[in-house]
């Protein structure tokens, strides 16, 4: 009888022993394709941030002051309006 | 027989030797196991110690320093990555055939650079460049030299320049504020570096993240009460009217006189704070808080403001100048003209020294210096601007007559920009003090009662006359608003007594009279273009960045605009979406 159980038992913990070790391989490789698609977003979350300010600096450039009187007093031909031309309308 | 007798011999002379072998292995496996269990159990920390050291690392992660904005978002002061380039010399100098193409790819010189590998070969770690475009890293990178390698840093950007650089300040290399409201509100702005531990291979790749030592904690946006469009006005302004006067310094401060906050403050000569290489050490000087200066004839109606307060004096008092000069003691201060008995008002138009000394002469000491105090001159005002200063106000105990007159007319104590701007803010305020604040305030703060309403009203009404067709101060006059203020025009203080020839011109007031919104001075150092006078040279740029200041907060104006002289027209003014909703 227990001769009979130990035939059975003995391949089956091996077989249990091979199942286990995949598992940690499986796991291990898992991890491992994980940490190289968090480095890779890691990488993309930094050349967004780049990019960001990037825009940033570029829109407060397209938009600072100087330019943009520049561009309405040369390009468009904007002026103040004299006092006497400007009406204030009251409610 | 002798052959038998010797293998007979032979087991026995075996055994012994087979025995030692035993023996030996025995002792030898015993000396491995004891080995082992010595460096398994016993010496274990220690080597675990020493394999860690060989591939873990622990790697900084830069935190992000606050951007800062203006009122309304405009980023004002922003921080992008980029990267610098280290080497660890040892590496480097196994291939240093490498060196020029290095060298061409940092635009370093040659030699120099050769020279800085050969003279560090004991140190792991020299900067090669730093902050450097992260695609120019990527490029050195890209070359694959051995031990050359890069960080993550941030730099900050200062999209407005020039505009903000003295209110700003700067930070250093190391992104840490040393000027202006960069060091002022270091702690708010700064990150705290995170580290995290990793396991790296032999070319200094991660290949594990072990654990997380301490995250980055980000740096705070701070939200300032500039307003972006204000401050460029007031900027180009006085740029332009420095050119003009040809003159050395100059600051502008416009505070809102409902929430004492600072919405312009600008000063000349400006550096751009992008560029550091080509700037002196005395232009980073914010002036309008750090530099003091006697204020002239702008500080006298706060000496009225006294008048006014001990019941001595009110709207209808008439002042007798004449002879047009009056001695007090030695000295005899006098009017340009003998305006002979005129009401505060005209006192205050004509800027008359002589009627001045009067109302002065007549108050008692300790009520002029209380006045002055509860306006906060002789004070650092709380706005926690670094170096910035508290300007002067002798104890009254040490007043004698000349003494006060020669105060009243604006000599003898001292006020920065800020100051004066802050006084007339809390004139503007009907007497309310409100505490000068360089960050957005979401609710107007209740401030102190520092001085009568009535008072302050009053006060208001009769600068209005310095800005009306005789006063000295018509220039600053704004079509559609009715404008309260002063000029000022005071001999600098050198070596030896007062320069005559040396000027400080001011102007200082609030608009709209009938309900003050904003308050300003305007503050020129030495003119010398001809004219030298507040009224000619500060008031004119009072009138184009109040004026435009009105305009730019949709403030209604509240006289009609058809006034009937020719007005001093600036140039297009700032707001361009403004002009182009006009027909």
């Amino acid at each position: 009888m227990s001769r009979r159980l130990l035939v059975l038992a003995v391949p089956l913990l091996w077989l249990a022993a091979l199942g286990s070790a995949a598992g940690a391989i499986w796991c291990k490789h898992r991890a491992r394709e994980l940490f190289v698609q968090l480095e890779s977003l890691n990488a993309r979350r930094d050349n967004l941030e780049i990019e960001w300010g990037q825009l940033q600096l570029e829109q407060s450039a397209w938009s600072s002051h100087a330019f943009v009187e520049r561009v309405a007093s040369t390009k468009l031909h904007m002026a103040m309006p004299p006092p006497k031309e400007i009406e204030i309308v009251s409610p | 027989m002798k052959a038998r007798s010797t293998r007979q011999a032979a087991p026995l002379s075996f055994r012994w030797r087979a025995s030692l072998l035993l023996g030996l292995l025995g002792a030898c496996a015993a000396a491995l196991t004891w080995r082992a269990v010595d460096l398994q159990l016993v010496d274990h920390g220690f080597l675990a110690r020493q394999g860690d050291a060989r591939f873990t690392r622990v790697l900084q992660i830069a935190a992000h320093r606050g951007t800062i904005t203006d009122r309304y978002g405009e980023p004002l002061a922003v921080s992008t990555p980029v990267d610098s380039v280290w080497v660890n010399p040892s590496e480097l100098a196994l291939a240093t055939e490498q060196i020029p193409r290095l060298a061409t790819a940092l635009k370093l010189d040659r030699q120099e650079l050769a020279r800085r590998i050969t003279s560090n070969l004991d140190r792991e770690f020299v900067y090669l460049a730093r902050q450097r475009q992260p695609a120019q890293a990527e490029e050195i990178k890209a070359l694959g030299i051995a031990g050359v390698y890069t960080s993550r840093e941030y730099r900050r950007y200062y999209p407005a320049g020039e505009v903000t650089g003295h209110l700003l300040g700067f930070t250093n290399v190391d992104d840490a504020g040393q000027e202006g409201l960069e060091l002022a509100f270091d702690h708010w702005l700064a990150g705290e570096d995170g580290a995290k531990r990793v396991i790296q291979d032999r070319y200094g790749r991660i290949v594990q993240n072990v654990e997380s030592i301490r995250p980055a904690r980000e740096g705070r946006d701070l939200v300032l009460a500039i307003d972006l469009r204000v401050q460029y006005l007031a900027y180009r302004e006085l740029k332009a009217a420095i050119r003009d006067q040809r003159a050395r310094a100059g600051s502008v401060v416009v505070l809102d006189v409902g929430t004492g906050e600072v919405l312009a403050m600008v000063n000349q000569p400006a550096y751009n704070p992008n560029d550091r290489d080509q700037i002196e050490a005395s232009t980073y000087r914010n002036r309008a808080a750090t530099d003091i200066f006697e204020p002239g004839s702008s500080i006298k109606p706060f000496f009225v403001a006294a008048g006014l307060s001990s019941g001595k004096y009110d709207s209808h008092s008439v002042i007798d100048t004449s002879p047009g000069y009056v001695k007090v003691g030695t000295k005899t201060f006098e009017d340009e003209h003998n305006l002979g008995a005129i009401d505060i008002a005209t006192v205050l138009a004509k800027s008359s020294n002589v009627g001045m000394a009067h109302i002065a002469l007549t108050l008692p000491p300790q009520e002029i210096w209380t006045t002055l105090t509860k306006l906060g001159f002789g004070q650092v005002t709380t706005s926690g601007y670094p170096g910035e200063s508290a300007g002067l106000l002798p104890a009254y105990s040490q007043w004698r007559p000349i003494g006060i007159v020669t105060m009243s007319h604006g000599y003898g104590l001292s006020v920065t920009p800020l100051q004066l701007a802050h006084a007339y803010a809390t004139i503007g305020a009907f007497g309310v003090a409100r505490p000068v604040s360089f960050l957005r305030v979401e609710n107007a703060p209740p401030g102190e009662h520092e001085l009568s309403p009535a008072v302050c009203r009053e006060l208001v009404g009769m600068l209005e006359s310095v800005v009306a067709a005789e006063g000295t101060g018509k220039l600053a006059a704004i079509p559609g608003y009715r404008v309260s203020g002063k000029t000022g025009t005071a001999w600098k203080a050198t070596a030896g007594g007062y320069s005559t020839d040396r000027y400080m011109a001011v102007f200082g007031g609030v608009a709209p009279a009938s309900e003050p919104r904003l308050a300003a001075v305007v503050v020129i150092d030495e003119p010398s273009a001809g004219e030298h006078r507040g009224g000619q040279v500060a008031a004119p740029v009072y009138s184009r960045i109040v004026g435009g200041a009105l305009r730019l907060l949709a403030v209604a104006p509240d006289q009609p605009v058809n006034t009937p002289e020719e007005l001093p027209a600036g140039p297009a003014l700032g707001n361009v979406r403004t002009a182009a909703a006009l027909p």
